[in-house]
């Protein structure tokens, strides 16, 4: 029962005239906006908004929004974005008038909660990570780990040290080498094994008295915890390097196992991932980055400090790198993240992951007798199933299931990466699912795999739109609706 | 010039680029399998006549809806001629991958001895065992 008409464009709806509200006409004097503005501030004729009437557009965006599927409608495994049911609770506590009306340039006196919370998040950051020292400015985590790397370009700058390479693993989100190249460092590869863990033959060899810093995801992009890490950890600090831990994966070590206590020198944080965020569309996100006490000074800067009883914006800080964000970062997720930390409290974090990890295994059990898993029989809190047999023997691929997942009520996994698996599909079950959803998705699994190759390549059948021309989309993109007429 | 080539004549890299060598000049692509494993393409990065590269030098890059791959030089040499008019007609790396889909000519390099290229035998069993 879709409604198919108010789906349309806002331009195609569009019709001369139509008003949400007409005003009374106006009973003070007009003045002409030429004699308010000058002339090379005004257009030549009003911008071509569309015109609808209010429920026009109510329906319009209410139609679209059921159109596609959100963590509040369907099981999300989407595997390396954790995402995990978010507590309504947070919406609320988010939106007190304490946090959503402040003004940033209002006097820090009189907005004491907020930074008293930013404050205590950057004690409760530290703590999680074994780390010392926390900006919550950076607004993503691919901003945290550019933010992270500038600091260390600054460390190192400030010792008189050249260091050049960053080193990250063949299996790391592209984020990784896009960061390091932002950063004005070199990204060298270190291929990992078969097991998808750290080659060290292959870090040995490209360890240098270049090397700046090795990024690592541990748990990795397979969901496996590399046990070498603090042999690698040794090795990159003998060479005087810096650890960098990709925070990605969070959601399977908390309050189990801290970076810094493993070797990690930084790292950031996925507030958006591990601390119930929403994702996208709800808001900007945030990387909140956590560092060891001798790269504090180099943090952006301000930082919530807090003397004499009064919280202020420590701006007084000569080494650092400067702003990497306007204001205090993206507050709104981090306030979030505070309320779910401190409901769940230190036991609570440590359960989140236990069963994020439990559910994961248990998922694994049922999908490796569907499809391969190369990794084996365990994993942390997310596992990669491969479709490449399938392909071989059925010419049905990772994304012909995926699109079929579509029609049975599920959104899919993550396919094609990590790259290191062929036809990768990377499932991440979260902690807030249960028994009867995870065993739901592994009995669609394995139906789509009894059905007939046409059948699942065609999928899906079921959604408004069944396979958008993804190649001429990306060669011969269309950025402007043809029914605009704007120019 | 572009006549397809016999892939069983061909010395293949472990990164999936094919080697026609025609005195001196190495003519380089990529094989059917990386094309198929990459899926549809969308893009591609061409280097300029005249760079000089080294053996494993990434020299241009190959977009698909999957993921960015580089593309690297198996041999050491310079950059004599590039397929220009591959970008725009990607569906010649599918339909002739060894012919029409060439990407570049290199001039290779005296003191190159062709380290750890295969040939056709040895590069499918690598294919095979990546199936599996």
């Amino acid at each position: 029962m879709r409604n198919r008409q108010a789906t349309s464009t806002l331009f195609e709806l569009s019709r001369p005239g139509r008003r949400a509200a007409r005003l009374p006409a106006c009973d003070v004097p007009v003045q002409p906006l030429a004699d308010l503005l000058p002339a090379r501030l005004l257009a030549a004729a009003p911008p071509d908004l569309p015109e609808l009437f209010e429920g026009d557009v109510v329906r319009h965006f209410t139609n679209l929004s059921t159109e596609n599927m959100s963590v509040d409608t369907h099981f999300y495994p989407l595997g390396s974005c954790t995402m995990k049911y978010n507590p309504k609770r947070n919406e609320r506590l988010a939106s007190l008038p304490g946090f959503v009306d402040v003004h940033p340039y209002q006097p820090v006196s009189t907005m004491q909660g907020l930074l008293q919370l930013l404050y205590e998040l950057q004690g409760l950051l530290a703590e999680i990570s074994g780390l010392d020292a926390v900006s919550l400015q950076p607004a993503a985590g691919a901003h945290g780990e550019l933010a992270a790397l500038m600091v260390a370009a600054a460390y190192f700058r400030d010792r008189g040290e050249q260091r050049t390479e960053v080193l990250i693993p063949d299996s790391a989100h592209g984020t990784n080498p896009a960061s390091a190249v932002m950063a004005g460092f070199k990204a060298v590869t270190v291929k990992s094994t078969p097991e998808g863990f750290v080659d060290l033959a292959d870090l040995r060899s490209k360890l240098s008295p270049a090397t700046a810093v090795f990024m690592i995801t541990n748990p990795n992009t397979l969901g496996m915890f590399d046990g070498q890490i603090a042999e690698i950890a040794r090795w990159v600090h003998d060479a005087g390097g810096l650890i960098y831990l990709d925070g990605a994966n969070m959601n399977a070590i908390l309050g189990i196992a801290r970076p810094g206590d493993f070797g990690a020198d930084m790292m950031h944080f996925n507030p958006h991932k591990t601390f119930s965020g929403p994702h996208g569309g709800g808001g900007p996100g945030a990387g909140p980055i956590a560092v060891r006490d001798r790269l504090a000074p180099y943090l952006p800067a301000p930082v919530v400090g807090l003397a004499a009883d009064k919280y202020f914006l420590d701006a007084d800080r000569p080494k650092s790198i400067g702003r990497v964000r306007s204001f205090f970062g993206n507050t709104g997720v981090l306030v979030r993240a505070y309320a779910y930390i401190r409901t769940h409290g230190p036991a609570g974090l440590r359960r989140v992951s236990e069963t994020a990890v439990l559910n994961a295994n248990y998922l694994l059990s049922r999908v490796q007798q569907l499809l391969p898993v190369p990794q084996g029989p365990r994993c942390m809190h997310e596992f990669v199933a491969s479709a490449s047999a399938v392909k071989a023997e059925r010419g049905i691929t990772a994304t012909d299931i995926a699109k079929r997942l579509l029609d049975y009520g599920f959104h899919p996994p993550t396919i094609y990466f990590p790259l290191t698996v062929r036809e990768a599909m990377m499932i991440e079950p979260t902690e807030t699912e249960s028994k009867e959803t995870l065993d739901a998705f592994a009995a669609a699994l394995a139906q789509i795999l009894g059905e007939p190759a046409d059948e699942v390549r065609a999928a899906p059948a079921s959604t408004p739109i069944s396979r958008p021309d993804e190649v001429r989309a990306a060669r011969e993109p269309v950025l402007a609706s043809p029914s605009s007429t704007g120019a | 010039m572009s006549a397809s080539r016999d892939p069983n004549q061909l010395k293949y890299a472990k990164t999936h680029e094919w080697v026609a060598l025609d005195e001196g000049i190495a003519t380089v692509g990529i094989s059917a399998f990386a094309v198929e494993a990459l899926t549809d393409l969308v893009y591609m990065e061409l280097p300029e006549v005249g760079r000089q590269l080294a053996a494993g030098e990434a020299f241009g890059e190959i977009e698909s809806v999957k993921a960015v791959s580089d593309l690297y030089s198996p041999v050491s040499g310079e950059v004599i001629a590039v397929n220009e008019d591959l970008a725009a007609h990607l569906e010649r790396l599918n339909s002739d991958p060894y012919g029409a889909g060439w990407i570049v000519r290199i001039r290779v390099n005296a003191d190159e001895k062709l380290a750890g290229l295969m040939d056709r035998k040895a590069y499918e069993k690598q294919c095979a065992e990546a199936e599996h």
